[in-house]
């Protein structure tokens, strides 16, 4: 089944997602909805290294897809401790109302 | 010793301080000082810069499957780091005094940070530097908003993390078409599969993609929006951490992919960062004119040095990675310095804001007003200064390789920049003090005033000796080219970029 599918096919949808997760991390004025959006980019990225490790036939391209993983679960775990200090310091999520550091 | 010990040591030495401290925390009743486990991290940053130091007795040492390579180039920047860290742990140690119990994660996360931003110059291979440079980061996010419960703080650390975030995903996504394009990961493998690469457009594309991600954590402008933000609202002491030691490691792992990794584009990659620098000086510097807050006054000004300090890889690469390390270190040093004094005039409830806040600081605390006066004398960049050396150097790299233009805009810059550093300067010492709750300033603590001495006497040696510092740096330039050696850059190639 797998060799139906061209390489370039799981390229494209990869840059598709890694592009929807830009355009939503600018648009969207809810912080988790945003940390969502950077996960969302980092997985697009996983997905270019299983593609392209597929094709090189090598596995270093996997590798890296697990070391992400650890980072990103890393990251997220201080992302969300973050965002509970800004809800209750704010009581809010909107980053339009997280604008105290203004000239 | 076996090999991997050997060339990981200062990072071994630095993650088990960290673990030291960590483990220590909790045998401390509540309400005590942690103050014991600063002096536990300031030992174990300094026998972490000793050992960076006796690693350079044994040449270049490769570990982890030739993952890591302990050069001269990265036990320069080792030092650096380690000298940073020493500072911000020294400065900092009596600014968490009495208001949080929670210092003690502080100086582990200190030292963390450092261990990711050591592996960042040491390694070869862009899956380290991606490990390395997350360990960095996420130890800063948590940093920056260490001032608990005050709202600019976490605003700060939320902002910094987000767009951080958003930038490792851009870097992520360079190092995932560079493999697609060149089949590796190594910086030396992808230089050779570039040569034969069939899809030179992916390549390009990830050259780019790369770049941005490391102009987000250098603040390079266009992707300096977070810096104003992060650095007014995050604690003193980090902000002096996080304005140079990441950004100095950020300014290695570039040096080492775009020399090493991508020589066949140099072409290419040299007018994207004439570009980036240029935009850098201006936004920096025009941005900082319009500040009253000093803090962020200096985020702009450290937006325009990242500026300057891309001015040197634009030049031929010997004279260019060398005026590069240069630079890193002088700008490390009157940077570090800088927010050392703005630590011990604002203290932990950052009594001292805006610029009128410092106004006749030189007639109540002139040995403090001395050294901030220094630092900012060699930010603006006058002689017999680390600041004035570093401009000088790299500005004549650029210079030598044809780059007119960049130095032209680089030495405007230069201008433009008095202004507003003459501004603060001038409020130090000619305006009368003013009569206000800002009059009761905490005493210099012993800790801190080593510190701000370090600081001083590095800028001030910078200046009036920087041959010593040179020779170094150009030791650790002559490393990175010489990986390079398939694909060196003719002179006509740079000369032509330099005229864009």
């Amino acid at each position: 089944m797998s060799a139906t599918v061209p390489i370039s096919a799981y390229l494209v949808l990869a840059a598709v997602l890694f592009s929807i997760g830009v355009a939503s991390f600018l648009i969207k004025r809810n912080i988790i909805t945003i940390f969502m959006s950077i996960e969302l980019m980092l997985n697009a990225v996983n997905l270019t290294f299983v593609a392209f490790a597929h094709m090189w036939h090598q596995i270093t391209g996997q590798i890296f897809v697990f070391f992400v993983m650890v980072v990103a679960a890393a990251e997220a775990a201080v992302g969300l401790a973050i965002i509970i200090a800004i809800f209750r310091t704010r009581q809010t999520l909107n980053v339009d109302q997280i604008n105290l550091l203004k000239n | 010793m076996a090999p991997n010990v050997l060339a990981l040591l200062p990072e071994y030495i630095l993650t088990i301080t960290g673990v030291l401290v960590m483990l220590a925390d909790p045998l401390f009743p509540d309400e005590k000082a942690r103050k014991p486990l600063g002096w536990l991290a300031i030992l174990g940053t300094v026998a972490a810069g000793l050992a960076s130091w006796y690693q350079l007795r044994f040449g270049v040492l490769h570990a982890f499957y030739g993952t890591i390579q302990v050069d001269s180039f990265s036990v320069f920047f080792h030092l650096l780091i380690a000298a940073v860290a020493l500072v911000t742990l020294l400065s900092s140690l009596d600014y968490f005094e009495g208001h949080a119990n929670v210092a003690g994660e502080y100086f582990a996360l200190v030292l963390f940070g450092a261990t990711g931003m050591m592996l960042m110059t040491c390694s070869v291979e862009l899956l380290m530097v991606f490990v390395g440079l997350e360990i960095s980061s996420i130890s800063t996010y948590i940093m920056a908003g260490f001032r608990k419960g005050k709202a600019p703080a976490s605003e700060a650390s939320i902002k910094y993390f987000l767009l951080g975030s958003f930038a490792t995903a851009f870097f992520l996504y360079g190092i995932a078409l560079a493999f697609g394009a060149t089949g590796s990961t190594r910086i030396d493998a992808i230089a050779q599969g570039l040569a034969t690469t069939s899809a030179p457009t992916l390549a390009f594309l990830s050259l780019a993609l790369i770049i941005i991600g490391i102009g987000f954590k250098v603040s390079a402008a266009p992707f300096q929006v977070w810096t104003p933000d992060v650095y007014q609202g995050a604690p003193a002491p980090v902000v002096g951490l996080m304005s140079t030691a990441p950004k100095a490691a950020a300014f290695a792992v570039l040096l080492r992919i775009l020399f090493s990794g991508f020589p066949a584009y140099e072409h290419r990659w040299a007018a994207l960062i004439w570009i980036i620098a240029a935009l850098s000086m201006f936004v920096g510097n025009l941005g900082a004119l319009m500040q009253r807050d000093v803090k962020r006054m200096l985020a702009y000004s450290s937006i325009a040095h990242a500026g300057y300090l891309l001015v040197a890889y634009t030049a031929f690469p010997a004279d260019g990675i060398a005026s590069a390390c240069f630079y890193t270190a002088a700008y490390a040093a009157m940077n570090v310095g800088a927010f050392t004094a703005i630590t011990i005039i604002g203290g932990y409830n950052e009594r001292a804001r805006t610029i009128d806040d410092y106004a006749g600081l030189a007639l109540k605390r002139p040995a403090l007003a001395a050294a901030l006066g220094l630092f900012l004398i060699s930010l603006i960049g006058i002689p017999f200064t680390g600041g004035f050396f570093g401009k000088f150097y790299v500005f004549s790299a650029a210079l030598h390789s044809g780059n007119v233009w960049l130095a032209v805009i680089g030495l405007l810059n230069s201008g433009i920049a008095c202004f507003y550093y003459l501004r603060l300067l001038a409020a130090l010492y000619a305006k009368p003090a003013q009569q206000n709750e800002h009059a009761t300033y905490s005493p210099v603590t012993v800790p801190a005033a080593i510190a701000l001495t370090f600081t001083a006497v590095a800028t001030v040696l910078l200046g009036i000796a920087p041959n010593r510092i040179l020779g170094l740096a150009q030791r650790s330039a002559s490393v990175t080219t010489n990986q390079s050696s398939p694909l060196q850059p003719s002179a006509g190639t740079v000369s032509s970029t330099g005229t864009h």
